[in-house]
């Protein structure tokens, strides 16, 4: 018995959103259907990978994740050149430094050190504050100026500091994270508010605040299934590429770091805690993530060879 | 999907007996349209009505069950294609494989690696699921020893993998009782392995070599009479699973009956990370069971995890117990942090509280489950519960301080809550995340 291949007619696509200057792009979004169903429509552009490096030295990071990046922890620019080596397609620099409860690094000086990263790698950067709004609202003012034309993505944008943000990403050519708390209605709200200020909806890249693997993992997974069904449906405001900022919550979860002798019912804890981290972005590819940004460059190469894999047609 | 409620309605006595539990036969026939009610809840349906409603009123994915007793595994009654559409009802079963080329007691070491495989996730316990025999010796004999062995060494059902009906015909003699998923029959097996299937009434996987012969196979093998199928598209590559699994839910969901089954996935990568990676995707999207050749727990935590997060019930918040929670190992000077019971809401507090490298206690107050706003909107999180939680969990006796820490979003509540226990309220940060700087700047100065 002969079946008829189910596919669905969507009406509308995913926004492509281009990232850094030729001949050094790039691309995300641009799908026509559901993640990897290449029998239904298109996927342009396969998920891309970032890896992240702070503008201080991490505290509390286990071993198995700093020893991958041994010397250069200190040293935001060596480090962005690791990130490359490994094979990272993006950087993604966070400006931790500038929260008050750290060093509370000047605009100007977060500016400079965003910079020297800059210039020292040729792959585009994800520039991130440090979570205090009005802060980030200050600091990414300035980093956009110092980095302007370079058309990065600079974030995260909230209900709070959307504004200033927006305007300088407007002014300096660059693209903008719009980040909400697992919330679709907020998501697009934002979405409306800043395109309203002319940013164009190319340039957004949605963070629905995603979180780890036992986490909370499957609201940001609910999230995002209904974000691209809504894209693919026809909704202008929700038809925008999602990074998904998974390092920062994989490294916190108790799964990551306890050690093998704390934990051996757990397992070997190196492979554990990259499994945590290739799990939880796995899943997240599947739920329509089209940017990730990681910490193992092992979890990063891992999760490569599995996209590879997944970006091969499945055409009936 | 099915009939509407209307149409179903019809076919129902009309005479609002109450009978069903439901006020009228409209409201009965409403539910039975979402899904909510069978149509065995009604005594006075005619055998007519039954007829026309019975194959409608069949949920789209047929319950399946695998094994006898407490570790009996059930698969299928499955409703959408997303879990924010409804639920995901019967979580994917994880099977371990074991080869029949293995001895004896290589057998019992790897079955007991298996049947260590059980993971405490707050309070509760979550494990894999059955224990899969492959027959890669090819010998009948040593098929059937292999299945005996593994079945004296596990309550987990057995997955009997073998094509060659006598191998499957040994096993069957001497675990059959057990009602092991036979896996399977193929286009050039399936009469005698589902004659074997229907005399030990067990479950049976139908492989076909892609979803065309799946199909003509299927409609096959329910004409020899045996219903309790799993299916098997025969892809073994990820993306091409991915396709297959996604053509077999949407099918099942228009009616397409051949594909009415729960469904098994086989990792087979090489790679033994690509592996887990495989099983995720898989996992995910609709397998009703996977299979795996790794017995690592750190290979299975993080999928075990994965399938508890995607089976979780989108309508109904998970709430933990309400009690006191121990992070690292604290002592009497150790803070006290006062949340909901909210299981998001638990997890980010007591992930940042682990993050804080500061051991400490957490005290989710009984909320019905829902968040700190949410719960003190509704009134579900008040100083009195706080309260009474401070003094009726017998945190008192485990610190020497009395300073507990409130959620920043709830600053409101503290000066009632310090009347009313006579705790020092400290206010926390608004969000979780926060925990570790507060504790830097306000705890012990």
């Amino acid at each position: 018995m002969a079946v008829t291949i189910a596919k669905e007619r969507w009406t509308n696509n995913v926004a492509e959103v281009v990232l850094g200057t030729e001949p050094n792009i790039v691309k995300i979004g641009g799908e026509s259907t559901l993640p990897f169903l290449h029998f239904e429509g298109e996927m342009p552009n396969r998920p891309a990978v970032a890896l992240e490096v702070w503008d201080m030295e991490p505290t509390g990071w286990p071993d198995i994740l700093t020893s991958a990046y041994a010397g250069v922890l200190n040293d935001p620019v060596a480090w962005a050149k690791k990130c490359v080596e490994y094979g990272a397609d993006l950087v993604c620099l966070t400006l931790v430094s500038a929260h008050p409860d750290n060093k509370n690094t000047s605009p100007e000086e977060c500016a400079q050190v965003a910079k020297a990263v800059a210039d020292a790698v040729n792959v585009p950067l994800i520039i991130l504050g440090c979570g205090v709004e009005e802060k980030d609202a200050q600091v990414l003012e300035k980093v956009a100026e110092a980095l302007s034309g370079r058309n990065y993505l600079l974030g995260c944008a909230t209900q709070e500091n959307y504004k200033t943000i927006t305007a300088a990403c407007m002014v300096h050519g660059h693209n903008i994270i719009a980040s909400s708390p697992l919330d679709i209605n907020l998501e697009k709200q934002l979405n409306i508010l800043i395109t309203e200020m002319n940013l164009t909806a190319n340039r957004i890249v949605i963070d629905p605040s995603v979180g780890a693997l036992g986490y909370g993992i499957e609201y940001a997974y609910s999230i995002m299934e209904r974000t691209r069904i809504g894209a693919l449906t026809g909704d202008k405001m929700m038809a925008m590429p999602v990074i998904c900022l998974l390092g920062q919550e994989v490294w916190k979860t108790k799964e990551a770091k306890s050690t093998t002798e704390e934990a051996p019912e757990w397992g070997n804890q190196e492979r554990r805690a990259i499994l945590w981290e290739v799990i939880t972005a796995v899943a997240f590819a599947q739920a329509g993530g089209s940017l990730f940004v990681m910490r193992h460059p092992e979890a990063l190469k891992q999760f490569r060879a599995h996209i590879d894999k997944m970006m091969q047609s499945n055409a009936y | 999907m099915g009939l509407t409620g209307l149409e179903i309605f019809k076919q129902l006595p009309k005479t609002n007996c109450k009978d069903c539990g439901h006020p009228t036969c409209l409201a009965f026939a409403m539910a039975m349209a979402a899904g909510k009610a069978g149509l065995d809840q009604c005594p006075h349906v005619s055998e007519a009505a039954k007829e026309a409603l019975g194959a409608a009123s069949a949920p789209p994915v047929a319950l399946v069950k695998i094994g006898t007793g407490e570790k009996e595994l059930t698969l299928g009654n499955e409703t959408v294609l997303f879990r924010h559409d409804k639920r995901f009802e019967h979580p994917a079963g994880i099977a371990v494989t074991v080869s029949d080329t293995a001895g004896e007691e290589e057998i019992a070491a790897r079955v007991d690696q298996i049947n260590k495989l059980v993971f405490d996730r707050v309070g509760q316990l979550h494990s894999v699921n059955l224990v899969a025999v492959r027959n890669d010796s090819g010998d009948a004999e040593k098929f059937a020893a292999a299945a005996k062995a593994a079945s004296a060494n596990t309550a987990y059902p057995l997955v009997l993998i073998t094509e060659d009906t006598a191998a499957m015909e040994k096993a069957l003699e001497l675990v059959g009782s057990k009602k092991p998923l036979l896996c399977g029959a193929t286009s050039a097996n399936y009469e005698g392995m589902t004659a074997l299937a229907k005399k030990y009434e067990a479950p049976m996987v139908v492989k076909g070599a892609n979803l065309n012969e799946l199909a003509e196979l299927v409609e096959k093998v329910v004409a020899l009479g045996h219903k309790q199928l799993i299916l098997d598209s025969g892809a073994r590559e990820v993306h091409k699973v991915l396709a297959d699994q996604t053509q077999i839910r949407r099918q099942a969901l228009k009616r397409f009956r051949p594909f009415g089954y729960p469904t098994i996935t086989f990792v087979t990568n090489e790679d033994p990370f690509q592996a887990v990676a495989d099983a995720a995707v898989y996992i995910c999207k609709y397998a009703g069971i996977v299979v795996l050749q790794t017995a690592d727990p750190a290979d299975i935590l993080p999928l075990i995890t994965l399938r508890l997060n995607i089976y979780t019930d989108p309508q109904k918040p998970i709430a933990v117990e309400s009690k006191i929670y121990e992070i690292g190992n604290p002592g009497p000077d150790s803070p006290v942090y006062i949340t909901t019971n909210f299981s998001l809401t638990y997890f980010c507090v007591a992930g940042d509280v682990e993050a804080s490298r500061v051991p400490g206690y957490i005290l989710p107050v009984d909320t019905d489950g829902i968040s700190v706003l949410t719960g003190w909107a509704a009134g579900k999180f008040t100083p009195e519960k706080i309260a009474e939680m401070l003094k009726n969990s017998g945190i008192a006796e485990k610190v020497s301080h009395r300073k507990v820490i409130i959620p920043g979003g709830v600053a409101v509540l503290s000066g009632k809550l310090q009347e009313l226990s006579g705790w020092e309220v400290l206010v926390g940060p608004r969000e979780s995340s926060g925990i570790p700087s507060f504790l830097k700047q306000r705890w012990n100065v």
